[in-house]
């Protein structure tokens, strides 16, 4: 008899969630392919998990067969998914450089920024971790690619925007 | 509608449905300006997943983009790519995407080679060809570049870490450089140079140099040099220690690393953060096997971890005191589990525990009470979460029992007592699969309890049978359980009230048990017979043929009944009549008629008297004979179909000395010294108290200090040892020695014509195929008596039999194709360094095989494979011959199991003995599991001369080990073709020499074992099989000296294994 699994491609995270100490979901970033249903009942799960954990309590957590490590900062706690073999020191590092990025980008991030713009969240986050991978360590780089691609995106929508009007 | 997006990425955030949107996300990526582009893009990336069915439509997109001249638009296409893309597209933008390798700009490098770390994730065979590209990567100026590189080699090591062996020092000489603060000041985290490289590479390395000492000597002053470095005092640092550590006591160990690595071990457990005091646990759970006395320096940290408010630490502890568990501290650490059991409410950590435990309390039990005890507390707490394998192996280590009776008795009435108590508690709930243990031990060995009268238990388990909590199928069990008892008992009032009771049942399946359970009543004589005392080992023979209703078969056929179709027969009837259209899958009819030449007669197996329950294993048993070996099928009386023969039992080994609890006396013998100075008269009560335990605790671990003293490496105190059930299947033999048949009566009548076809076979071909095993002759030539000592004589006859070989050999009726083309003067160098030359037994000589090669050697024994391509699987015969001049005992060949490849019976062989200088050979059907083009398979041989001494080697096997041709018509190939989904679809240019199409095909043909279905034009269409009966169709067509190649197949790596292959042969001819 052959089994032909579908290949689970092994990924350093699965994913990555942020969410305020009322419960509240502000950013997800999912690195396996999982259904909506199986999305919010693990977010509910997780959120419920983290937040009746006591401020002393150890930033790991077993849960299924997958780690999770998370960190609050200010109101928000950040919340990532790895295999259990992985190196969590590092996974809690890798949460703290994406506060740095934030950080270094809004300046002193607060909850509301992420709120107001969250996709430059989410630009940031993939410019920095893509696929589940760290993609970019230094910080420098990272932040120049999102402000080249900011500047870029702005003379171009200047241009595009006399254009248009042209046509009308 | 850039604003109308990122409002419906929120709401896809909150929770609202927002699946109307995402067609429009794709249109924005497509249409918009730059701004809405990456807004379009980030919205795909967030809605859909890998295998969404819109995410096909992004392809054009992303296409367009890789080709803009805007950085920008390309590296926004190059992130989508490496977040999310459909399988089968990849073939659609990989030439952009390798080009984007040597673009000027280092991030679209960097995000390339991300790309393709995802393609290779999702498809590794279709990026196989970029290889050496993977390198330059690796080489590459910018550090972000290679550092991603590094994902991809961390992923292909992962896979087969000989493969990359030579990189090692490439890797070390990066790591030092970084470790050295050779980069830029940007990759500094914190001032500690690039952690996450250093930690990739760190990770490389531990693969790299896993059971590999040479390897790993490159390493060491690297792996030095990091743990020196990391000195600051930040997470970062720690979280390199860790790796480094782990690293460490991966690679061959060097005890001045391992004495360094310790002492870091130490500084996490003693850490008082709480994250490294977790990490530091972890650690020494991960070291524990090499190092026990670790745990000894750490003991009372241990405890009092045991007992930290934060049960993530707590869970981690008893992970550790899991793996020091011997037969001596066994009952505290029960104890500990038990008490975090009781607490814990978490569904997944519940069943890994209780597996934990019964697993301990089976291997490491002191005695019966507490043995019944701990599985009465599994059973009560885990509830109905618990895996079903441990009720079953519960029972099954009860009915087969140990050598001694008496123990045995022991156990058994011990059992039935506390489940009698247990039932004494009216109210109590218990869970179903506890009743179900409880029903089935009662029935079984409520004899053995004397002064219990069966009344009384019958009364009990009629009184489980009212209530409502008990499930249908636990009802089932009670019933099989009071049918027991009522057999050994004469009339019962309760017997009758049941039977009177559920005669009435709305259940049917209940109603039909107190049917047959009042019949038997009535016949007190059968009843005996059918229920005999203590049989629930004992074999029942099943007539599987169903011999018996012969009779009734022969009636009904007389009376002008249709024969018996079996069901493939009568879907391929079913078929042949509605040709029009066709809905069924063509996988199913596929198999079942390659099966079908197998198993003549198919009958159920699992038959048992009178029970309800027999209809369905019937039914199931039906469905899989093809698979089922129909002898020795045993049944236990229940739904247990499975209790394994009693064996020789092993031997026990002494019994453990029962250490009674909180002893410090018997603690003693595993006191560390460091310890005593502690005991001092200062000792608060509170720490005494934890003196005790961890004496209990870590009892037998310092006894001694050598590295194998682990609870678990000593087989002394492995009292439930289950006993394994060996597979005899004689299938192979059964083939082989068939075909031994075949071929002598084929050499019968060859002595008289061997002058007349001397002139037939002349061809050249056959000759090579001769020379390929010039060794075998002789074989043949001994077993057969062919008393020919002349080369002319043995010319002619090897002519002969090699084309007799391939006239009989179905498998590759094409007579064209090439089998091997060995070179003689590798076999006579390899002949001349060992005198043992191996030789295939003649039964497989008659099959198309491979050279004989070596795969290892030492002084005493040589090791040689060949691999015989069989219809249905790949033999690989592993020839071990014994150099020495004096026996080799129990000598042991271990295949390791892999997820590529599976291994038909067991994977292991043994030889007691093998005399000296003689050879001996075993043989494993192979088939391939997961589609690879190739992978290693590894193992190792084990034999006993002064002493004990292993080799290990490795052996590569390909795909095309594993395909066969398929033949097929015409007809029958288009119905298929129509039926499959996957495709892959490429073009080759052809070389000049294959100019005509038919040449080419013949190329194919030949190299690939593929069947030539049909030739129409200039298409052609050829299929095989991955064995055992996996097709693959290939339709091919020349257009203006391009060969387009489209494979189908229902596997969805084999299309692009098979194209692959076909590159490769179509470049080298």
């Amino acid at each position: 008899m052959l089994f032909f699994f579908p290949l689970l491609p092994i990924q350093q995270m699965q994913f990555m969630l942020l969410f305020s100490r009322q419960g509240k979901l502000r950013l997800q970033k999912w690195y396996v392919p999982l259904s909506d249903k199986e999305k919010k009942k693990i977010t509910r799960e997780l959120v419920q998990t983290v937040l009746a954990r006591k401020p002393k309590m150890c930033s790991f957590l077993e849960w299924r067969d997958l780690k999770i490590v998370y960190k609050r900062y200010a109101s928000l706690y950040f919340c990532c998914a790895i295999e259990d073999q992985d190196n969590e020191l590092i996974t809690l590092e890798i949460i703290h450089r994406y506060v740095e990025l934030l950080d270094k980008y809004f300046g002193s991030v607060c909850e509301l920024d992420i709120i107001f713009n969250f996709e430059k969240a989410y630009f940031i986050l993939d410019e920095f971790l893509l696929g589940g991978e760290v993609q970019e360590t230094s910080k420098k780089n990272v932040l120049k690619a999102i402000e080249q691609a900011d500047l870029l995106q702005e003379s171009q929508n200047e241009d595009w925007g006399g254009l248009s009007e042209d046509i009308l | 509608m850039k604003e109308c997006m990122v409002r419906l990425i929120y709401c896809e955030m909150l929770g609202y449905e927002s699946s109307f949107g995402y067609i429009h996300a794709i249109k924005l990526a497509q249409q918009g300006n730059l701004l809405e582009k990456r807004v379009g893009y980030l919205a795909v990336s967030l809605f859909l997943h890998e295998n969404h069915e819109l995410l096909l439509l992004l392809v054009n997109t992303v296409v367009k983009d890789l080709q803009s001249t805007n950085l920008v638009e390309v590296c926004m296409a190059l992130t989508v790519v490496s977040q999310i893309f459909p399988r089968e597209m990849i073939p659609a933008v990989l030439p952009l995407i390798e080009d984007k390798l040597q673009h000027s700009k280092e991030i679209i490098r960097r995000k390339a080679v991300q790309a393709l770390y995802k393609f290779y994730l999702i498809a590794p065979n279709q990026v196989q060809h970029i290889h050496d590209k993977f390198r330059k990567a690796l080489c590459d100026r910018d550090a972000g570049v290679m550092a991603a590189s590094l994902h991809i080699y961390l992923q292909m090591i992962k896979e087969n870490s000989s493969g990359y062996k030579d990189l090692t020092g490439s890797f070390v000489t990066i790591l030092k450089q970084v470790v050295g603060g050779k980069l830029s000041a940007d990759f500094n985290y914190h001032s500690v140079p690039a952690p996450w490289l250093q930690i990739q590479l760190l990770r490389i390395l531990g693969l790299l140099g896993k059971d590999d000492p040479r390897t790993s000597e490159v390493m060491y002053d690297v792996l030095d040099e990091s743990l020196r470095r990391a000195e600051i005092n930040h997470n970062i640092t720690y979280a390199i220690l860790f790796e480094c550590v782990q690293t460490i006591y991966t690679i061959y160990p060097k005890s001045e690393l391992l004495e360094k690595a310790a002492k870091c071990i130490g500084k996490f457990v003693l850490s008082p953060k709480i994250n490294l005091k977790y990490l530091g646990l972890k650690a020494l759970t991960y070291v524990i096997q090499q190092d026990p006395n670790l745990a000894l320096q750490h003991q009372m940290t241990i405890i009092e971890c045991l007992d930290h408010p934060d049960p993530i630490i707590k869970r981690e502890t008893l992970e550790l005191l899991y793996r020091i568990t011997n037969g001596q501290n066994v009952i505290v650490i029960v104890q500990k589990m038990l008490d975090y059991l009781k607490e814990s409410k978490d569904e997944y950590a519940i069943i890994n525990l209780v597996g934990k435990i019964a697993e301990l309390a089976e291997k490491y039990a002191p005695n019966n009470e507490w043995f019944i005890q701990t599985m009465n507390a599994v059973f009560s707490v885990g509830g109905d979460v618990v895996h079903s394998d441990i009720p079953n192996n519960f029972l099954r280590l009860l009915a087969e029992g140990f050598d001694d009776g008496e123990e045995d008795l022991q156990l058994r009435v011990y059992a039935v007592q506390s489940y009698l108590a247990l039932l004494e508690e009216e109210d109590k709930l218990y869970p179903q699969k506890f009743l179900q243990v409880m029903s089935w031990v009662l029935g079984e060995y409520f004899s053995l309890v004397t002064d219990v009268d069966p009344e009384v238990i019958l009364t009990k388990l009629h009184s489980l049978l009212k209530k409502t909590f008990v499930t249908s199928e636990t009802k089932a069990w009670i019933m099989a359980a009071v049918t027991k008892i009522a057999s050994h008992t004469s009339c019962s009032k309760t017997v009758d009230e049941l039977i009177q009771e559920l005669s009435s049942s709305l259940d049917t399946c209940l109603r039909q048990y107190a049917f047959e359970l009042k019949h038997l009543c009535e016949d007190k004589a059968l009843m005996k017979s059918l229920f005999p005392f203590d049989a629930s080992c004992t074999d029942l023979v099943v007539d599987a043929s169903l011999s018996f209703l012969d009779g009734f078969v022969a009636e009904g056929l007389g009376h002008g009944a249709a024969p018996y179709k079996p069901h493939h027969q009568r879907q391929e009837e079913k078929l042949s009549q509605e040709k029009a259209l066709n809905f069924e899958p063509y996988g199913l009819s596929f198999a079942s008629s390659v099966s079908s030449g197998v198993t003549g007669r198919q009958s159920p197996t699992g038959l048992s008297f009178g029970s309800d329950t027999s209809g369905n294993s019937a039914e199931t048993g039906h469905k899989e004979t093809n698979t089922l070996k129909l002898e020795g099928v045993r049944k236990l009386w229940g739904k247990e179909g499975y209790l394994p023969k009693k064996e020789n039992k092993t031997g026990k080994g002494n019994e453990p000395q029962a250490v009674p609890c909180g002893s410090l006396l018997a603690g003693q013998v595993g006191e560390p010294p460091a310890l005593q100075p502690d005991q001092g008269a200062s000792l608060s009560e509170e720490d005494k108290e934890k003196q005790q335990l961890a004496s209990t605790l870590f009892v037998g671990l310092g006894s001694s200090a050598g590295v194998s003293l682990m609870g678990k490496a000593d087989t002394a105190t492995q009292k439930f040892k289950r006993k394994s059930k060996i597979n005899e299947t004689q299938h192979l033999s059964e083939e082989a020695s068939d075909l031994q048949n075949s071929a002598a009566s084929d050499f019968g009548p060859l002595l008289d014509t061997v002058p007349i076809n001397t002139e037939d076979s002349e061809g050249s071909m056959h000759v090579r195929l001769r020379k390929a095993s010039p060794c075998s002759s002789d074989n043949v030539e001994d077993n057969l008596a062919f008393e020919t000592p002349q080369s002319l004589r043995k010319s002619m006859l090897d002519d002969r039999l090699s084309s007799n070989r391939l006239s009989q050999s179905s498998l590759f009726a094409d007579s064209n194709i090439e089998i091997f083309q060995p070179s003689p003067s590798a076999q006579c160098e390899s002949a001349s360094e060992t005198p043992l030359v191996p030789s295939l037994p003649e039964e497989l000589e008659e099959l198309p095989h491979s050279e004989v090669v070596g795969l290892c050697q030492s002084d005493a024994l040589a090791l040689h494979l060949c691999k015989v391509w069989t219809d249905d699987s790949l033999l690989l015969i592993v020839f071990v011959s014994n150099k020495t001049t004096s026996a080799l005992c129990a000598v042991n060949l271990v295949f390791e199991e892999t997820e590529h490849f599976q291994i038909l019976e067991s994977t292991t062989s043994q030889f007691p003995v093998i005399e000296a200088q003689s050879v001996e050979h075993c043989q494993k059907g192979m088939r391939m599991n997961k589609v690879c083009t190739q992978a290693i398979l590894s193992g190792s041989v084990g034999y006993q001369s002064e002493m004990e001494t292993r080799l290990e080697f490795s052996v590569t096997l390909s795909l095309m080990d594993f395909i066969r041709p398929m033949e097929m018509t015409t007809e029958d190939f288009g119905k298929l073709w129509l039926s499959l989904s996957n495709d892959v679809k490429q073009n080759i240019k052809m070389s000049s020499c294959q100019d005509s199409f038919s040449a080419a095909l013949d190329t194919l043909q030949r190299k690939l074992k593929l069947h030539r279905v049909d030739i129409i034009g200039n298409e052609g269409i050829l299929a095989c099989q991955l064995l055992p009966s996996v097709p693959c169709l290939l339709h091919c067509r020349t257009h203006s000296g391009m060969l387009a190649l489209w494979f189908r197949s229902p596997c969805a790596a084999l299309p692009d294994g098979l194209l692959y292959q076909c590159q490769k042969v179509m470049e080298e001819s």
